[in-house]
């Protein structure tokens, strides 16, 4: 669906990005993560041309954006800025038509649409009617991806989304994010310099470094076959807490201890490791009810689970 | 006339209609030049947005334009622009260019980049950019800036009427030569209020929440310029001569009044500066002007005066005037200003203004070379016995008369000399006189009855007529009144004077001030 090839990007005397190549498939998620000043931004800067690149080529759908209008090319991509970018004279329904009016869309479509994505986004109607200062960080945030939501491209762009929140928010809004029906049909690149955020949202993830790409892969390959001790140090510092996340229950299935319970309430087993000791964790309950392959029901604890994850760390390392 | 004895009220209600007009014509002096200053300042504003390098350059000009003084940029455009209301309206504009232009860059350049950098991402294009973003967004400065301009257009309006522009001003600069503090306020308070009200309703669309200020903007351009359309222009007139009278000219019984009554002579009339007025005649601007019988811009702009066959101009012969009070404390300057008495003829005092205005000598100069030619002249003797203070009016003659007092000052006595020139018109002078700021500077005999004692009209009359009569009057009046002492006069009459140019004169065989009469009566 996105192609990059050979892109490179100076200015001046910094070599912002370099050779960088990817390609995201169509309903994709790919996250470009690496540190500060990676080139990260300038990257997904150049593929709706808001920065031009010095060389190389960038196809959606197969055609060259080179060859389209800018604004026209803009107005079908969603785009969600890193420091938000709200327009303050406009109020938030305002801010949230911007796009739809440039397309000519009829007032009762924008209308309908608004107030359907506001919902999805656990946004207050009220708020349309106010002005953007008027809103906390979080909510403005959830306003800016209405706002490049709105008209349903099939591409999107996001320079880290949840930047600007405290953790908890942050977990919050990833969840939801990730549980909208509407970004899963879309094809989308993201921005972070959060490990944890990538390894939750990214189906694919592209490690960059000084303008280059070291990596990529999905996270389990990076988390388990990192190419060089770039990628091995990028993630070291959180290391167990990725592993949990890339580990489902369905993969450590055979280490937990059997039993037939029966149980109305199960989860399903590709939930990760990670979400499972939060489960735990979270609600007042010792044990959750698994419904792995062929309907069969587990009952786990959080020492079942610690001690299932173990082995299958161990029986991993010894392939 | 009494006009001192008039309450403001009792003059404002009595010159309702010329207050109206004038107020009308301030405002739409001031709103005019500003639809202008915006259709121009906005769009530049915009481009040194774009072309940072352009900016500096841009704002430098604005900027210099801002300082050139208000009279001298007047005075600049009459030859290209005339007189009336184009140069006035030009002016203006040109004043107000800088706080629009600079509010709109600055406004442009202070919105937050990455809100910049979204509407070009949601798609927009460069023009709506512009339009649906930068221009609201900077909309509250680019207005603070439109705010200044109009306030500066307020002030700088009352200058209009120096160029037969019209205006508040006519009220100002006319009661502050007429020393009548009613027409001053007639003209001031209304032009202040002005200033505060215009402020106050801009600062509040300024600080209009957005919501109300989008509907305020569409509004705001269609008040403007109906504001701007009170201006009717004062050239739309069909007489065959026109007249440039100065404020003073236009409120003295000695002027405009006595013309009217004494000739009736009925001329199309506007009101002008003196300072711009010779060379208005001169560029055929006006046909008759109000202008001084010794003059030097009569001799160098070939105009010719108009006999007072009727006698009208009383005779202003000029003579030092020095308080009491200064003649005790320097027992020699008595004598010493008399050295001049007598010694400058009409001719004489022509030439030296001619010298001054024309041909640009300094008047230190011109006093010097005059001072030889008649054997008068002596080194200057160190001063050391006090100080004496030559004020003078802000006219040429009067600087040339101070340099020769104080020229004849420091060669005769041993007193040091400091000239405090150029104080404004006559009632600035004589105040100063009055609270012991200077010690003398050179009267009228003419202004000193009819604008400084302003006896009763018989008496002015009566006065008027005779130069000796008036001389004695004033003389024991300021004695008795202010304990201020005519000193000789210095034999100059300086008197009030129509002039046409020499050459029209002579085409329309207009001789006198009855000729004139006549002539404007058949034509
Ligand atoms: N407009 C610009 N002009 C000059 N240098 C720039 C510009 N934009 C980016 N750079 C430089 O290019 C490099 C990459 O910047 P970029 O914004 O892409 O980093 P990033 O990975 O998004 O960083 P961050 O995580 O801090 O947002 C940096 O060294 C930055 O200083
Ligand atoms: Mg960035």
């Amino acid at each position: 669906m996105i192609e990059l090839k050979e892109i490179s990007k100076k200015f001046g005397d910094t070599q912002a990005v370099k050779q960088v190549s990817f390609s995201v498939a169509k309903a994709e998620t790919l996250v470009l993560l690496g540190a500060s000043g990676c080139g990260k931004t300038t990257t997904l800067k150049m593929v709706n041309r808001l920065i031009e690149p010095d060389s190389g080529q960038i196809l959606i759908n197969k055609q060259d954006i080179i060859a389209q209008n800018p604004d026209v090319l803009r107005r079908g991509i969603g785009y969600v800025m890193q420091n938000i970018g709200l327009f303050p004279h406009y109020t938030i329904a305002g801010n949230i038509a911007l796009v739809p009016k440039l397309l000519r869309w009829d007032k009762a479509k924008i209308k309908s649409r608004t107030q359907e994505l506001i919902k999805k986004l656990h946004l207050p109607e009220s708020i349309l009617a106010m002005y953007p200062h008027e809103l906390s960080g979080g909510q403005q945030q959830r306003v800016g991806l209405a706002r490049a939501l709105i008209t349903d491209p099939p591409v999107l762009l996001m320079d880290e989304p949840f930047g600007a929140l405290d953790n908890v928010t942050r977990t919050s809004i990833q969840k939801e994010f990730k549980a909208l029906e509407e970004l899963k049909r879309k094809t989308i690149v993201m921005v972070t310099h959060d490990v944890q955020e990538a390894f939750e949202l990214a189906d694919r993830i592209c490690l960059m470094d000084k303008g280059e790409v070291v990596q990529i892969g999905t996270p389990k390959e990076l988390l388990y076959h990192p190419i060089n001790d770039v990628v091995k140090n990028f993630l070291a510092g959180q290391r167990l807490v990725l592993e949990f996340k890339v580990t489902n229950i369905q993969d450590i299935w055979y280490y937990l201890p059997e039993g037939i319970v029966y149980h109305e309430e199960t989860v399903n087993a590709d939930l990760s490791i990670w979400e499972a000791m939060e489960l735990l964790r979270n609600k007042d309950r010792s044990e959750l009810f698994v419904c792995g392959a062929g309907k069969i029901v587990k009952s786990i604890n959080f020492e079942q689970l610690t001690k299932g994850f173990n082995q299958y760390q161990n029986a991993q390392q010894h392939e | 006339m009494n006009e001192q004895h008039q309450t403001l009220w009792q003059f404002m209600s009595g010159q309702s209609d010329k207050l109206f007009s004038q107020t009308l014509q301030h405002v739409g002096l001031t709103f005019i030049s500003l639809i202008l200053a915006i259709i121009i300042g906005l769009p530049l504003g915009l481009l040194i947005a774009r072309k940072r390098k352009l900016s500096g350059m841009i704002l430098g000009i604005a900027g210099v334009l801002q300082t050139i003084p208000s009279i001298a940029l007047l005075g600049f455009m009459i030859p290209v622009l005339g007189i009336g209301a184009k140069p006035a309206i030009v002016a203006l504009l040109i004043y107000a260019l800088l706080p629009i232009i600079r509010n709109t860059y600055t406004g442009i350049i202070g919105i937050d980049l990455p809100v910049k950098e979204a509407a070009r991402a949601m798609g927009m294009s460069k023009r709506q950019v512009l339009l649906k973003v930068e221009l609201p967004l900077a909309m509250p400065v680019i207005l603070a800036g439109i705010r200044t301009a109009t306030v500066i257009n307020v002030g700088v309006a009352t200058l209009a009427s120096f160029i037969a522009a019209g205006g508040l001003g006519e009220f100002i600069f006319g009661g502050i030569s007429l020393n009548n503090t009613n027409m001053i306020l007639a003209g001031a308070i209304p032009a202040a209020l002005l200033a505060i009200i215009l402020d106050a309703v801009l600062s509040l669309i300024q600080n209009m929440d957005i919501r109300k200020l989008r509907k305020v903007l569409y509004i705001l351009p269609i008040v403007i310029l109906l504001l701007g359309g009170f201006y009717i222009l004062p050239s739309a007139y069909g007489a065959s001569l026109t007249a440039g009278f100065t404020p003073e000219f236009m409120g003295r019984q000695d002027g405009d009044l006595g013309l009217k009554s004494v000739y009736g002579l009925k001329i199309h009339t506007i009101v002008i500066s003196d300072a711009v007025m010779y060379k208005a005649a001169y560029a055929k601007e006006l046909d008759v002007i109000s202008g001084y019988s010794t003059d030097g811009r009569l001799k160098a702009f070939d105009l010719k005066i108009l006999k007072d066959d009727k006698n009208i101009f009383p005779p202003y012969y000029a003579a030092p005037i020095v308080r009491d009070e200064a003649l005790k404390q320097f027992p020699d300057l008595e004598k010493t200003l008399n050295l001049l008495a007598g010694k400058i003829t009409d001719s004489i005092m022509t030439d030296l203004n001619y010298r001054t205005d024309y041909l640009h000598q300094q008047p230190e100069r011109v006093a010097k070379d005059f001072l030889i030619s008649k054997g008068l002249y002596k080194a200057p003797k160190s001063g050391h016995q006090g100080t004496v203070r030559i004020g003078s009016k802000i006219f040429g003659e009067q600087y040339i008369l101070a340099e020769i007092y104080s020229m004849l000052i420091k060669g005769y006595t041993a007193y040091d000399v400091a000239t405090k020139t150029g104080l404004g018109g006559t009632k600035i002078c004589f105040d100063a006189l009055l609270n012991n700021q200077i010690d003398f500077y050179p009267e009228y005999t003419g202004t000193g009855l009819l604008v400084l004692l302003q006896p009763n009209p018989k008496v002015a009359k009566e006065m008027a007529q005779d130069k000796e009569k008036t001389y004695r009057y004033v003389s024991a009046a300021f004695e008795k009144k202010f304990k201020i002492k005519w000193l000789k006069p210095i034999g100059f009459n300086n008197s009030y004077a129509l002039m046409m140019r020499q050459k029209q004169s002579k085409e329309l065989n207009v001789n006198s001030i009855t000729d004139l009469k006549n002539y404007l009566d058949k034509n």
